[in-house]
C-alpha cells in the first residue's frame, strides 16, 4: 500500500515534468519568428495563397493557440508526436529510427567513463602525491577542451595518422570508439574530481581507521568501505551526464557524421520543423525522468540511509 | 575486581613499550605528539590513559596499532606485543596484529562503523580477515557476538545499520566487532563519551567483564570517574609525557603531579558549590503550563514527546532538566524557545503570550531568551570568525555598526576571551574556547533567560568545570534565568538550584536538587543516580 502510493507519487511527478516540458518547448516555439508554412515547403518554393492556407488548415496553424496547445496536448496523450513538416513521416517514427545509434553512443560513453573514472581514482588515490598531480593536470585539460576540437585531434591521430579506426561510417563496433571516447573523456575527467575527492574524504573517516585497525589490506579497506562512499555523489553526477548524452551528442554526431538524435535536433531547429523540435523536448524529458528514477534506486542500492524500509526519518 | 598478582610473578606482558615517540609532520611546524612514553599491559588487567584532549593519548594507542598515520613518524626504544618485536614490523606483520591480537574501540560508534554496511557485516569483518571461524560458521558467531556484548535480538539486529540502532546498542556493535578475532587486547578510546549515564553504566559493566575474563583493555579516558571503574592502573599524560604511572587507588587518592590533581579537581560533583543562590523572587520569566507534543510515528502511529509539562522560572533561577535521551527533553526546550508549537497548554514569556502568537509577534521578545547550543561547532558558520558570530547577534539586538566591534571584544571579555580572538574561525577555536564564544552570542542582545542545551557534555572535564564556573559567575552578575538541560546528574547537582526529572514526556520529579539527590523517589531518578561514578557521589557525601 505504502510502495503503491510511492509509485503512484512518482508517475505524477514525471508527467509533471514531462507536461512542463512539451509545455515550454510549445511556448518558446510560438516566440521564433517566421512563418511555420516556409518549413514545410521550403523557403524557394512558389506556393499561392490559397496552397499556403491548405498547409496552415491542414497541420491546424490556422485555429486560435489554446486551442493549438490543447490538441497539441491531447495527441501527446496518446503518444502520437504530430508530423514533421520536413521529413514528410511521423515525428515518432523520425526518432525512433535515431534512437539506436544514440543509445548506443550514449550508454557506450557512460560505461567506458564509468571504468575509466575508477580504475583513474583508484590509482591515483594512494599515499604517493605525484599520480595525483599528473592526472589532475590531464583532468583540467580534458574538461576545458571543446568536445569537437577534442573529437578531431583525435580522428586525426588514430584515424588519418595511424589508420587504426574508420573516420566516419555508422557500422560496426570500430567506428563506435572515438566518438564513445570524445563524449567519455571530459566526462571521466570530472567524475574522477570527483570521486577521488570523495574518496581522500573517505579515506579520512573514523570508520576506515576502525577497519583497518581489524587487519584489512588496503584494497579491501577501499573495496569494501572508502569506494561505496565516494560513488555517492559520482553516481548522481554520471546520471545527469547520460541524460544530456540521450538527448543528443549534437557536437560529437556531427563530427564524426552519425546519425542520431543530435543530428536530427540540429536539422529540426535549423529547418524550423516544430513538431520534431517538440518531440526530441518531449522526448530529453521522459528520458531525464527515467534516468533519475534509476539514479535514485541505485544510490538507495548503495546507501542504506536512503531506502524506505532502513532510511533516516525526515526531521 | 580480580585478584591482584604481585608484580614479580605477573606472566610476560602483552604490550611492553619504552621510550616511544611519535612526531607528526616535519620541520618547523612538526608536533611531538608523545615523548617517551612507557607502558606495559598484561592479560586481565586494565590499563587507563587519562589526560586532556591533545595530550597525546589517541597518537600513543594507535601506535600500538602501527596506525599512527601517513605523516606520523614513530619511533620506539623497545615496541614488543605479545613478545614480537614490532620494531621491524612490515605491512603484513601489522596486519596479523591488527584485530587478531589488539583490537579497537574507536571512539563515537556512529562513525566508526561503517554507515553503508549492516553492522553483522562489520562485525563478520575480522573473522573473514584472520579466518578464525570456517566461512560457513561466520553469521552464527555474528550472532554469538553480539548476543555476548548484550543486544537484544541478536539475529535482527545484526542485519541493522548503525544509524538504526541507539548509542548503547551502537557502542556494544562497535566492540563486539573489535572482540571478533578474539584479540588479547582491546584498545577502547573513549567508549563511553556522548552515551547517556545509564548506558554508560551498562557499557562500563561490560568491559569490567571482559578484563575479568581475560582480556587486557587499555583505556583511553579523559573522565576519570569512568577510569576509577575499570582501570587497575592509571598513566597520566600530559603534553604528549606520561607524567604519573601507578596503581589506581594510589593515583587518584594521592595525586603527586599537577596534572593529575587538575583533572582530579575538574570532576564534576566533586567541587564545592559556591553557596545556596538567594531565594528568587519576583514575576517568573517563563512560565509553561501543561505542555503536550505529539509527533506522528512511522505507519500513522502517534508517539508523545512530552505529556503535559508545567513549570516556571524566576529571574536568577536555574532549572536542571534531567533524563535519558528520547525523554522529552529536547522537545521541551524547542517548545520554550518558540521553535515547536505545543499540541496543548501555553508558554508565557514575561507574562505575555509566547506560544500560539505568530512569529511576527514573537520576533521581538525573542532577545529576552537565547540558546545555547551542545556543539558550537555546528552551531556556528564555519567560514565566519568571531568578531561576524558575536557581531551579528549584536547588530541583531540593535548596536549601532560603529559600536559592534567594541561591543564584541566586550562581550568576549565577559566570557574570559580577548581581541586576539576576533579573527579566529571556529575551526581554530579549542571546545571550550567555542562554548565561551557561543556564550557571548547568546549574550549579546542581553537576555534574561538563558536555555543551555547539554551545554557542557562534549568538552573535556576541566574544560567542563573552566565553562560551568563562567556560567554560574555569569548567573550571578546578570541575574539571568537559565534552564539547563543534561543528561549528567553530577554537572546538573553542581549548577542548579533545582531539578526536574523526565521520563517518557513525564515529569517523574522535580524539587530543590538537595532533595531529589539525596532522597530520590522515582526509580529513574534512583537509576540514574546509581549511573553517577562513585568518586562523584562520595565527594558529594563528603560536602
Amino acid at each position: 500500500m505504502i510502495l503503491l502510493r510511492r509509485v503512484g507519487a512518482r508517475l505524477g511527478a514525471a508527467l509533471l515534468v514531462v507536461w512542463g516540458a512539451a509545455t515550454c518547448a510549445f511556448l518558446v516555439l510560438q516566440l521564433v519568428p517566421g512563418d511555420p508554412v516556409h518549413a514545410v515547403v521550403g523557403s524557394n518554393a512558389l506556393v499561392s495563397a490559397e496552397q499556403r492556407e491548405e498547409i496552415r488548415h491542414h497541420y491546424g496553424l490556422d485555429r486560435p493557440l489554446p486551442v493549438q496547445y490543447l490538441a497539441y496536448l491531447g495527441r501527446l496523450l496518446g503518444g502520437d508526436l504530430g508530423d514533421s513538416y520536413q521529413l514528410q513521416q511521423p515525428v515518432a517514427q523520425a526518432l525512433a529510427q535515431q534512437l539506436r545509434p544514440t543509445v548506443e553512443l550514449a550508454v557506450g560513453a557512460t560505461l567506458v567513463a564509468a571504468v575509466l573514472a575508477l580504475a583513474v581514482t583508484v590509482a591515483t588515490s594512494g599515499r604517493a602525491h605525484w599520480p595525483r598531480r599528473l592526472s589532475g593536470a590531464v583532468e583540467l585539460v580534458l574538461v576545458s577542451t571543446p568536445s569537437f576540437w577534442l573529437g578531431i585531434v583525435l580522428l586525426t591521430f588514430f584515424s588519418f595518422r595511424l589508420g587504426w579506426l574508420p573516420v566516419s561510417d555508422a557500422g560496426g563496433v570500430a567506428s563506435l570508439v572515438l566518438p564513445v571516447l570524445t563524449l567519455a573523456l571530459p566526462i571521466a575527467a570530472v567524475l574522477v574530481q570527483v570521486m577521488r575527492e570523495g574518496l581522500l574524504d573517505a579515506l579520512r573517516g573514523p570508520f576506515v581507521l576502525t577497519a583497518r585497525a581489524r587487519g584489512l589490506t588496503e584494497p579491501a579497506v577501499r573495496s569494501r568501505h572508502a569506494l561505496r562512499h565516494a560513488a555517492l555523489p559520482a553516481l548522481t553526477l554520471a546520471g545527469w551526464f547520460t541524460g544530456t548524452l540521450l538527448g543528443g551528442a549534437v557536437v560529437v554526431e556531427n563530427v564524426f557524421a552519425r546519425p542520431g538524435i543530435g543530428r536530427i535536433t540540429l536539422q529540426a531547429v535549423s529547418g524550423r520543423d516544430l513538431p520534431l523540435v517538440q518531440g526530441v523536448v518531449t522526448l530529453s524529458a521522459v528520458v531525464f525522468v527515467a534516468v533519475s528514477a534509476l539514479v535514485e534506486l541505485l544510490a538507495a542500492a548503495v546507501d542504506p540511509r536512503l531506502r524506505p524500509a532502513t532510511g533516516v526519518p525526515a526531521a | 575486581m580480580t585478584v591482584l598478582t604481585p608484580r614479580e610473578t605477573t606472566p610476560a606482558p602483552l604490550i611492553d613499550v619504552a621510550d616511544l615517540d611519535v612526531r607528526f609532520g616535519s620541520g618547523p611546524r612538526q608536533v611531538h605528539a608523545v615523548r617517551g612514553a612507557r607502558l606495559t599491559l598484561s592479560a586481565g588487567r586494565c590499563l587507563a590513559l587519562v589526560g586532556e584532549s591533545g595530550s597525546g593519548k589517541s597518537a600513543l594507542a594507535r601506535a600500538l596499532l602501527g596506525l599512527a598515520g601517513p605523516t606520523a613518524e614513530v619511533l620506539a626504544g623497545r615496541l614488543r606485543l605479545f613478545g614480537q618485536d614490532a620494531t621491524a614490523f612490515g605491512p603484513r606483520e601489522w596486519r596479523a596484529v591488527r584485530g587478531r591480537r589488539i583490537g579497537l574501540v574507536a571512539q563515537d560508534a556512529l562513525v566508526a562503523l561503517d554507515p553503508l554496511r549492516p553492522v553483522g557485516k562489520e562485525i563478520a569483518e575480522p573473522l573473514l580477515t584472520h579466518r578464525t571461524v570456517p566461512r560457513r560458521a561466520v553469521p552464527a558467531r555474528v550472532v554469538e557476538l553480539l548476543e555476548r556484548v548484550g543486544v537484544p535480538e541478536p539475529a535482527e539486529r545484526a542485519r541493522s545499520y548503525v544509524h538504526q540502532l541507539s548509542g548503547g546498542l551502537r557502542q556494544r556493535a562497535l566492540i563486539a566487532s573489535a572482540l571478533a578475532a578474539e584479540p588479547g587486547v582491546l584498545i577502547a578510546d573513549e567508549p563511553t563519551t556522548a552515551l547517556d549515564a545509564a548506558v554508560q553504566a551498562r557499557v562500563l559493566d561490560l568491559l569490567g567483564e571482559l578484563t575479568r575474563a581475560g582480556t587486557g583493555l587499555l583505556l583511553i579516558s579523559h573522565d576519570l570517574a569512568v577510569v576509577e571503574a575499570l582501570a587497575d592502573d592509571v598513566a597520566v599524560m600530559r603534553a604528549g609525557r606520561i607524567v604519573e604511572h601507578g596503581p589506581t587507588r594510589e593515583v587518584l587518592d594521592s595525586p603527586r603531579h599537577a596534572s593529575t590533581r587538575a583533572l582530579l579537581d575538574a570532576v564534576p560533583g566533586t567541587r564545592p558549590r559556591t553557596q545556596a543562590p538567594p531565594p528568587p523572587d519576583g514575576a517568573p520569566v517563563l512560565e509553561a503550563d501543561g505542555l503536550v507534543k505529539r509527533f506522528k510515528g512511522p505507519r500513522g502511529a502517534r508517539r508523545t514527546a512530552v505529556g503535559g509539562v508545567s513549570f516556571t522560572l524566576r529571574p536568577g533561577e536555574t532549572l536542571g532538566l534531567v533524563g535519558e535521551s528520547g525523554s522529552g527533553k529536547s522537545t521541551l526546550a524547542r517548545m520554550v524557545l518558540g521553535l515547536t508549537e505545543p499540541d496543548e497548554g501555553t508558554v508565557r514569556l514575561d507574562g505575555a503570550a509566547w506560544s500560539s502568537v505568530p512569529e511576527r509577534r514573537r520576533r521581538a521578545g525573542r532577545r529576552t531568551l537565547q540558546l545555547v547550543p551542545q556543539d558550537p561547532l555546528s552551531a556556528f558558520d564555519p567560514r565566519w570568525d568571531v568578531a561576524r558570530v558575536v557581531g551579528e547577534a549584536l547588530a541583531v539586538a540593535g548596536v549601532p555598526r560603529e559600536q559592534l566591534r567594541r561591543r564584541t571584544v566586550g562581550l568576549l571579555e565577559q566570557v574570559g576571551l580577548g581581541e586576539q580572538h576576533l579573527d579566529r574561525r571556529p575551526a581554530a577555536l579549542s571546545g571550550g574556547q567555542r562554548q565561551r564564544v557561543a556564550l557571548a552570542r547568546a549574550l549579546a542582545p542581553r537576555p534574561r533567560l538563558l536555555v543551555c542545551d547539554e551545554p557542557v557534555s562534549a568538552l573535556d572535564v576541566s574544560v567542563q568545570a573552566q565553562v560551568l564556573d563562567l556560567l554560574r559567575e555569569l548567573q550571578a552578575s546578570l541575574g539571568l534565568a537559565v534552564l539547563f538541560i543534561s543528561h549528567d546528574l553530577a554537572v546538573v547537582r553542581e549548577i542548579c538550584a533545582r531539578v526536574m526529572v523526565m521520563k517518557d514526556g513525564q515529569v517523574v520529579e522535580s524539587g530543590p536538587v538537595e532533595d531529589v539527590f539525596s532522597a530520590p523517589r522515582h526509580d529513574c531518578t534512583r537509576a540514574l543516580l546509581d549511573a553517577v561514578p562513585r568518586r562523584a557521589r562520595a565527594a558529594q557525601e563528603r560536602l
